[in-house]
């Protein structure tokens, strides 16, 4: 059963809970939030706890990611945009350390459920829409009409561009998810054909360096996945914000 | 095959797991309590700590590179005071050089007149002093002439001659 490529994305109640008929349990997919929760903001704690003028390597790599997400902010949604950093630093790191978290054999990938990057995905999209509407008020929606159309095109290019705003939480939730959902199915398949010719003897085993390479392959491009994941759902979050504070400049 | 086989191995009644709406409510709730507390650690802690630690940093950078210029700025300054009294000095020894030398020059030739004003005075002095001494001298000559004249003619001729007669014949006699 542990050898089956699905298993790895069931969820097990540790601590039962139910309000009325709802199903609150803490389960593992709750136990890897905490835990990247916690190891995330314990490290951040301490690496910059010293605060120091010359930063250790920890710190460094704490100003480090705060560089770069500030950058991607900043070029995405100019400098008014960064008042968002908390938001968009906090997806950044929280989608890309339970990422890498599921990258350890028998941890549980909290992203391989639709349900949590729809969640994060719908954040986004709400956030958008009340602050461009807040800030623009109904200069947002400007948003769907770009500028130098002529006017025969225009409620068609105007549809389509509704459309396409309306499908962003699908496609931002569903890249993160499917992308995660795949190469996890991907790995324990390749990593199951390891074990299953291995087990019909020795042609088997000699058969067996193929999967057993292209796990190794795969292991790596995961790891290149789920730190691109997260960069792309922090970067498109960074472009749909721009948006938001924006939308009237078209 | 493999995926064929997990699906069958699935226990009963087991949508896809990550489709599985039963544990939908508990993953949202998880997700917005610790989504939540990470956000206002980062929001409240973090981020104003990082921010702090860079800012400050950038500040010390261009406060010690504004330091840097400022103490440049004055070693130039430094610098060229110490071109510019250099370049005084020397023209200042120049001329002390020259003016000693002229003073030098100066002096010499005062002495120089000086002590050929006194060689001048003894010359003429001395001159002076040889003509007294001649004239005394060719004084006594005419008087030692007359005498001894006086003493030829007394011995020669016996006689004896007035003083006047003597003095007309000598100055006769001398010129």
């Amino acid at each position: 059963m542990a050898n089956d490529p699905i298993s790895q994305f069931n969820i097990k109640e540790l601590i039962p809970l139910e309000i009325g008929a709802t199903n609150i349990s803490f389960t593992n997919s709750s136990l890897f939030m905490v835990a990247t929760v916690v190891v995330t903001s314990a490290f951040f704690m301490w690496a910059t706890s010293r605060r120091g003028m010359i930063p250790t390597r920890a710190q460094s790599f704490a100003e480090t990611t705060y560089e770069f997400v500030a950058n991607m902010l900043r070029d995405a949604a100019g400098s008014d945009g960064m008042r968002f950093f908390p938001l968009v630093f906090s997806l950044f790191l929280f989608i890309l350390v339970i990422n890498m978290f599921g990258m350890f054999p028998y941890f549980f990938t909290v992203t391989s459920h639709i349900i949590i990057t729809v969640a994060l995905a719908l954040l986004v999209f709400f956030t958008v829409i009340a602050y461009g509407l807040y800030k623009n008020g109904l200069g947002f929606f400007k948003l769907f009409v770009p500028s130098g159309v002529p006017g025969f095109v225009l409620p068609l290019v105007v549809l389509i561009e509704i459309i396409s705003f309306f499908s962003r939480p699908i496609s931002h939730s569903v890249r993160l998810f499917a992308n995660m959902l795949a190469g996890h199915i991907t790995l324990k398949v390749f990593a199951g054909f390891i074990v299953s010719m291995g087990s019909i003897g020795a042609v088997g085993v000699v058969g067996a360096i193929l999967p057993f390479l292209m796990t190794i392959g795969l292991t790596a491009l995961e790891f290149l996945v789920a730190f691109l994941q997260a960069y792309v759902f922090t970067l498109l979050t960074c472009m749909y914000l721009n948006d938001a504070l924006h939308a009237g400049d078209h | 095959m493999i995926i064929s086989q997990a699906y069958a191995a699935e226990p009963s009644g087991g949508a896809f797991p990550p489709f599985d709406p039963t544990y939908f409510a508990s993953q949202i709730l998880w997700l917005v309590i610790t989504f939540g507390a990470f956000y206002w650690l980062m929001s409240r802690v973090i981020i104003p700590r990082l921010a702090g630690i860079l800012e400050s940093r950038h500040d010390r950078i261009s406060r010690d590179l504004d330091e840097a210029q400022r103490l440049k700025t004055e070693a130039d300054a430094a610098h060229a005071a110490y071109e510019h009294e250099l370049a005084e000095a020397k023209r200042n020894a120049h001329s002390i050089a020259s003016e000693a030398t002229d003073k030098a020059k100066q002096e010499a030739a005062d002495a120089r007149e000086k002590v050929e004003a006194e060689l001048a005075e003894k010359l003429s002095e001395a001159e002076a002093r040889i003509a007294k001494i001649k004239e005394t001298a060719m004084g006594e000559v005419g008087a030692i002439a007359g005498d001894t004249t006086e003493e030829i003619v007394k011995q020669l001729i016996g006689g004896k001659l007035t003083k006047s007669e003597i003095t007309k014949a000598i100055s006769g006699a001398g010129n």
